[in-house]
């Protein structure tokens, strides 16, 4: 007999397995036939190697951003979950996203191009915007408390989140007919990721913020019983609040510069595999991470080939997904 | 031994707790009687050191709790709260070794170790048939057991080899019957004399149950506004003229032969 977490670790694995077969089989699928034998092929070398070209140079960015940016959204989902003590909270509810979107409607529209440390200008201004956010909601919800207050927390994201979008409707009233345009497509969700260096901008903090995660898991799960019970096990709450709070919102920023708001990642999967790894964290978290990445690149798959030659944005994919499902736990519940 | 000496706290400059001085003898149950807002939480909250006084001390083993680490503190001294919610669906096994937190490092997994104390602790709180069951779909007084078992492997010290050194074990229940029926509240009062009795636990209780802290314990504490207004043998502190002083109520005393409880029959508040 062991401990129910060391039972559970096949979840983790698992998952990480289906995240590698998705990202390698992703790349495969879509308008020129390629062969996986012949991408591997080491006999033909690379420059006269189409399959391996069309594999590495146009495909693989995008499957690697889907997961990325699915891995990220599913993990800060968790994490938000279990700050709120509110299975029904996501990654965008504390008004990240909204600060990103505004950050990339402002570069859109007044069309800044000029990349940040070699981060496109929509991505970085994204960031930057999605940071802005992160620092008003933190600083309003500590104003009138030691340490955090969840319910301060909520009102300030979600007051946050209608502020920014008035803002963003607004720059896009001043804008013109064709960055709207663009400026739309973008909010839908979007992977048409091309090249690896979205991804280089995005990767040094969601390294940090999983890094943090691995410290945060067995502190969360005693945050589930309310924060007085968990102080008394000797947990500083404070600083797990903190830590939860910087962790999640800067690896929500850095999924929404690379992949616009796609939504419902970041609820869907924490729910999926909350119901079959359990609700210890330290299962939870990398599994739903590894999930959430394989789900991204799936439904990104369904987004390219649905209606090909026509790329729908992933975003009304796992929304179409998502919704319905959503009602469905609600009533459920 | 758990300690309080002249001990105040306010919150946001009103003033709760206004000097109180209390024992909880080593192996003694000690019960808190007040009337709402009388400041029992904040005192069990006080006596835990998930606050801190902004004057006196509070001592355990005849240390300052300032002294102690979070996590030492918690090693010796568990708290169990009137309901206890889950926001997630974890079983009880799983809540029960959440009371091993303040034992292991910070990525360190349960072990063999843990896992014993936490069946010792199922068992001795009568909840091992629920042990794969979720927390969440347990009744008030099973949860209120589990609850208690999470703190049991608390403050359960891993076996060392020879000349075990026993620390103490406190446990401090905040109104643990408050959300129980008659049936529940027997049941909880049993465990507590029977946790008492043989592990040598000490105990101090919060309750608005005269009876239950009658049955249950051996010294009462009587709070009023923040100040002892009383203390002692659960028998001398249970008298008419304090339950005057204590509720504003007019009321009769009298001790049930039976199950030697004392019970407070209230007839007439005296305010209005």
């Amino acid at each position: 007999m062991k401990a129910p977490v060391r039972e559970r670790w096949p979840f983790v694995a698992g998952s990480l397995a289906l995240l590698v077969v998705s990202v390698l089989v992703a790349p495969l699928i879509g308008s020129a036939r390629i062969d996986f034998a012949r991408v591997f092929d080491v006999s033909v070398p690379f420059a006269e190697n189409v399959d391996a070209q069309i594999f590495f140079i146009a495909r693989l960015p995008r499957a690697l951003a889907a997961a990325l940016v699915g891995a990220s959204l599913a993990a800060a989902g968790v994490v938000f979950q279990a700050l709120l003590r509110n299975p029904l909270a996501t990654p965008y509810t504390l008004g990240v996203s909204t600060g990103a979107s505004l950050g990339a409607m402002l570069a859109i529209t007044f069309g800044w191009t000029v990349p940040l440390l070699a981060v496109p200008a929509v991505s970085a201004s994204a960031l930057v915007g999605a940071m802005g956010s992160v620092l008003i909601v933190y600083w309003l919800a500590r104003a009138r408390h030691v340490g955090l207050s969840t319910t301060v927390l909520l009102l300030a994201g979600v007051t946050l989140n209608a502020f920014f979008s008035a803002l963003i409707l607004f720059v896009q009233y001043i804008g013109n007919f064709a960055d709207v345009y663009r400026a739309m497509r973008w909010l839908m969700g979007n992977l048409d990721v091309s090249s690896y260096r979205p991804l280089a901008g995005a990767l040094p903090i969601v390294l940090i913020a999983a890094a943090i995660f691995v410290w945060l898991a067995k502190p969360l799960n005693l945050m589930a019983a309310g924060a007085g019970a968990a102080e008394s096990r000797g947990l500083d709450v404070h600083r797990t609040q903190r830590l939860a709070f910087f962790s999640a919102s800067i690896i929500t920023g850095a999924a929404v510069s690379v992949g616009g708001p796609i939504g419902f990642v970041g609820i869907i999967v924490p729910h999926l595999v909350r119901l079959a790894a359990g609700a210890d964290h330290r299962i939870l978290l990398p599994t739903a991470a590894f999930g959430g990445g394989a789900f991204l690149v799936a439904c990104d798959v369904i987004a390219r080939t649905l209606l090909a030659p026509v790329e729908l944005p992933v975003g009304i994919v796992t929304a179409t997904i998502g919704g319905p499902f959503f009602l469905w736990m609600l009533v459920r519940k | 031994m758990l300690q309080a000496a002249d001990v105040r706290f306010a919150y946001d400059g009103a003033p709760v707790i206004n000097g109180v001085s209390l024992t909880v003898p080593a192996g003694r149950i000690v019960g808190i009687l007040g009337p709402n807002g009388s400041g029992k939480t904040t005192l069990l909250k006080l006596l835990a050191g998930t606050l801190s006084p902004g004057a006196g001390e509070v001592t355990l083993e005849g240390r300052s709790l300032r002294a102690f680490s979070r996590r030492a503190v918690a090693q010796r001294l568990a708290v169990v709260s009137q309901d206890t919610q889950l926001a997630f669906d974890y079983s009880v096994l799983e809540v029960v070794l959440m009371g091993r937190y303040p034992h292991l490092g910070a990525l360190e997994i349960e072990g063999p170790e843990d896992l014993a104390i936490a069946r010792r602790a199922l068992a001795a709180t009568g909840t091992e048939a629920f042990e794969r069951r979720l927390f969440t779909t347990l009744s008030g007084g099973e949860r209120q057991r589990v609850v208690i078992a999470s703190a049991l492997a608390q403050i359960a010290r891993a076996k060392t080899e020879d000349g075990r050194q026993k620390t103490e074990e406190v446990l401090l229940l905040d109104e643990p019957t408050a959300a129980l029926d008659l049936g529940y509240q027997l049941e909880v009062a049993a465990l507590v004399r029977e946790l008492n009795e043989q592990r040598g636990l000490t105990l101090a209780i919060s309750t608005h149950d005269l009876a239950f802290a009658s049955a249950v314990c051996h010294d009462i504490v009587l709070l009023r506004e923040g100040r002892v207004i009383a203390a002692g043998p659960a028998a001398h502190v249970l008298t008419v003229s304090n339950i005057r002083a204590l509720y504003d109520v007019e009321a009769a005393v009298h001790r049930d032969e039976v199950s030697g409880r004392v019970v407070v029959v209230p007839r007439r508040h005296l305010r209005s």
